[in-house]
C-alpha cells in the first residue's frame, strides 16, 4: 500500500478544486471528499479528508457558506445575495 | 427615550392576557435602535405581506461551518440599524437546565453584543440570539465560550441534540435522556461545527411515549423510551380514581389503542402483550399505572418537518435497545456512523435521510449500512413489517420446508 498522502497535500488539492470550481459550481464537503479519493486512490481516507477540510476552513483559504445547504468557497463579499 | 415607530397592525399582537412578542420588542426598542428598526420593517411587511429577511450566506465565527444563520434586511437603506441581524444557535445544557445567574449573564453579554433579543428556546432546541452585525459575530462567540456555552448546529451538519427533562424531573423516564444527549453532543462536535453531510441530521431524546420534544415529527434520529414487561398496575389506587369519579371505561378503556384494558367496575385489567405502550391510561391515571421496570429506548429514523418534501413521522429502526448501558451506545453510534457514510455517499443536496431511504427503499438501505432486518421494523404499531424477503428466497424456504 502506498504512503498515505498529508493533512496539508490533501488541504492544498482541496483548495485548488473550490478555487477551480468558484463562481461555476458550489462544492459540498462531501463533493470534496469524493474529489480526494479519486485524486489519491488508496492514499487518503474519510478522515484524512475531514482533517483537511478543518485545516482549510481554520487556515482561513476557504468558508463554510449556507445557500440552501452548505457549501465551502473562497471568501467573497459577504451577503445573501451573493 | 428615542420615538417608537408607528405599528397599528403589530399593537393588535399586544392585546389579550397572553404574553406578546411585540410587547418584548418595543421594552428592548427603548434602548436599542436595532429593536426600532426591527417594529419598522415588521409593521412594513405585516402591511405589505411581504417578508423583508434573505437568510443564509457567508457568516460565520472561524473554524466554523454552523450555529450563525446570516440576516440581512432586503430594505438597509430604510432600516439601517438591522441591515444584518444574524441569529445565533446557542447549545442548550441537556433538559434546559440553567442557574439564574448564568442566566444573567448571558442577557448582559447578548445586550453588549447583539440586539438583546432572545428566544428561549427555538423549535430545534437551543437558546437562539436573535440578531447582530457581523463585526459582533467574534466577540459575542467568544462571550459565549467565556460563560461555558458552544454554538449550536445551523446548516447541512448534527443539529443541536435535544432531550426531555427526563429522570431530572419525570417519573416515566424509561432512561437517562440528559446523558445521552450530553454523550451525543460530546461525541459528535466535529459533526455539529463543521457541516458534512447532503442535509441536517437531528437526534432528538425523549424519556417515554409522552415524546415531550416531538422526537418522532421532527428528529432524523428519535430515542424514545420504553419498556418491555408489564405495565406496573396498583390496584388500591385504581379503585381510589373510580372512587374520586373517573370513568374508566370511558376515559380510559375505550382509549385505548391496543383494546387491551378491561375494567369490570372493580378490576382494571391488561393484556400487556396487546399495549402499544402509548402511555396513554399511565397519562389519565399516574398514581395507578406505570411504565414496566425492564426500561430502555425504541431507535426511530426518518422523521422531518416539511420543507423541501412533505412531512415524514420516523418508523421504528432498533426496537429496543438499553441507551444507558455505555456499550449499547457505543454499537449504536456505529449504526448513525455507518448511515451518514452511505447518506453522504449517495444521498442527494437537501435530502434528508427519511427521504433518503424512501428513494432507495428500507431493504437497501439496511444492506447498505449492514444491518438485518427484523420484523418489529414498522411504521406503525400492529402493521405489516415493510422488509420483504426476495422471492428466490422464500421459494429456498419453501423447498426446504418440502424435503
Ligand atoms: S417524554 Fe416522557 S419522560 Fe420525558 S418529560 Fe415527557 S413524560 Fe417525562
Ligand atoms: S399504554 Fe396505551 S396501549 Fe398500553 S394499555 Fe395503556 S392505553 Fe392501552
Amino acid at each position: 500500500m502506498s504512503e498515505p498522502a498529508s493533512v496539508d497535500e490533501v488541504a492544498e488539492a482541496m483548495y485548488q478544486q473550490v478555487k477551480a470550481a468558484q463562481g461555476q459550481k458550489k462544492l459540498k464537503p462531501g463533493d470534496l471528499t469524493k474529489m480526494m479519493i479519486e485524486l489519491f486512490g488508496d492514499r487518503v481516507d474519510k478522515k484524512l479528508c475531514k482533517k483537511a477540510i478543518r485545516k482549510l476552513i481554520e487556515s482561513e483559504r476557504c468558508v463554510y457558506t449556507y445557500f440552501g445547504g452548505s457549501f465551502i468557497e473562497l471568501p467573497h463579499k459577504e451577503g445573501a445575495e451573493n | 427615550m428615542a420615538e417608537l415607530p408607528e405599528t397599528p397592525l403589530l399593537d393588535e399582537l399586544e392585546k389579550g392576557p397572553w404574553p406578546s412578542f411585540v410587547k418584548e420588542i418595543k421594552v428592548a426598542a427603548r434602548h436599542k435602535e436595532a429593536c426600532r428598526d426591527l417594529l419598522g420593517q415588521l409593521e412594513r411587511s405585516y402591511r405589505e405581506k411581504i417578508g423583508h429577511w434573505k437568510h443564509g450566506g457567508i457568516v460565520g465565527v472561524l473554524g466554523y461551518g454552523g450555529g450563525v444563520i446570516g440576516r440581512y434586511s432586503d430594505l438597509p437603506e430604510d432600516f439601517p440599524a438591522i441591515s444584518h441581524f444574524h441569529t445565533l444557535r446557542v447549545n442548550q445544557p441537556s433538559g434546559w437546565f440553567y442557574t439564574s445567574e448564568v442566566l444573567r449573564k448571558l442577557c448582559d453579554m447578548w445586550e453588549e453584543h447583539g440586539s438583546g433579543l432572545t428566544n428561549m428556546h427555538g423549535s430545534t432546541g437551543d437558546i437562539i440570539l436573535l440578531g447582530t452585525s457581523t463585526p459582533e459575530l467574534e466577540p459575542t462567540f467568544k462571550g459565549l465560550t467565556d460563560l461555558g456555552f458552544d454554538l449550536g448546529g445551523s446548516g447541512s451538519d448534527v443539529r443541536t441534540p435535544s432531550c426531555c427533562v427526563g429522570p431530572a424531573r419525570c417519573e416515566w423516564a424509561c432512561y437517562d435522556t440528559l446523558k445521552l444527549t450530553y454523550d451525543l453532543t460530546m461525541s459528535y462536535q466535529d459533526e455539529l461545527h463543521r457541516p458534512m453531510f447532503p442535509y441536517k441530521w437531528k437526534f432528538k431524546m425523549a424519556g417515554c411515549p409522552n415524546d415531550c420534544v416531538a422526537s418522532i415529527a421532527r428528529a432524523d434520529m428519535s430515542i424514545i423510551g420504553t419498556w418491555k414487561d408489564d405495565i406496573q398496575q396498583n390496584d388500591e389506587e385504581v379503585k381510589k380514581y373510580a372512587e374520586a369519579g373517573l370513568d374508566i371505561q370511558r376515559d380510559v378503556v375505550e382509549n385505548c389503542p391496543g383494546r387491551c384494558m378491561s375494567w369490570d367496575g372493580e378490576k382494571l385489567t391488561i393484556d400487556n402483550r396487546f399495549c402499544r405502550r402509548c402511555m396513554h391510561c399511565i397519562n389519565v391515571m399516574p398514581k395507578a399505572l406505570a411504565p414496566g421496570k425492564e426500561r430502555g429506548a425504541t431507535i426511530l429514523i426518518g422523521s422531518k418537518a416539511p420543507i423541501v418534501e412533505g412531512a415524514l413521522l420516523s418508523s421504528v429502526f432498533i426496537p429496543f435497545m438499553n441507551p444507558d448501558d455505555p456499550e449499547e451506545v457505543a454499537e449504536l453510534k456505529e449504526i448513525v456512523e455507518e448511515i451518514w457514510d452511505v447518506w453522504s455517499e449517495e444521498g442527494k443536496n437537501r435530502e434528508r435521510v427519511g427521504e433518503f431511504i424512501q428513494r432507495v427503499g428500507m431493504g437497501n438501505f439496511l444492506e447498505a449500512i449492514g444491518m438485518e432486518p427484523v420484523p418489529e421494523m414498522v411504521a406503525h404499531p400492529r402493521e405489516n413489517p415493510y422488509v420483504f424477503y426476495a422471492l428466490d428466497e422464500e421459494e429456498e424456504e419453501d423447498e426446504d420446508e418440502d424435503e
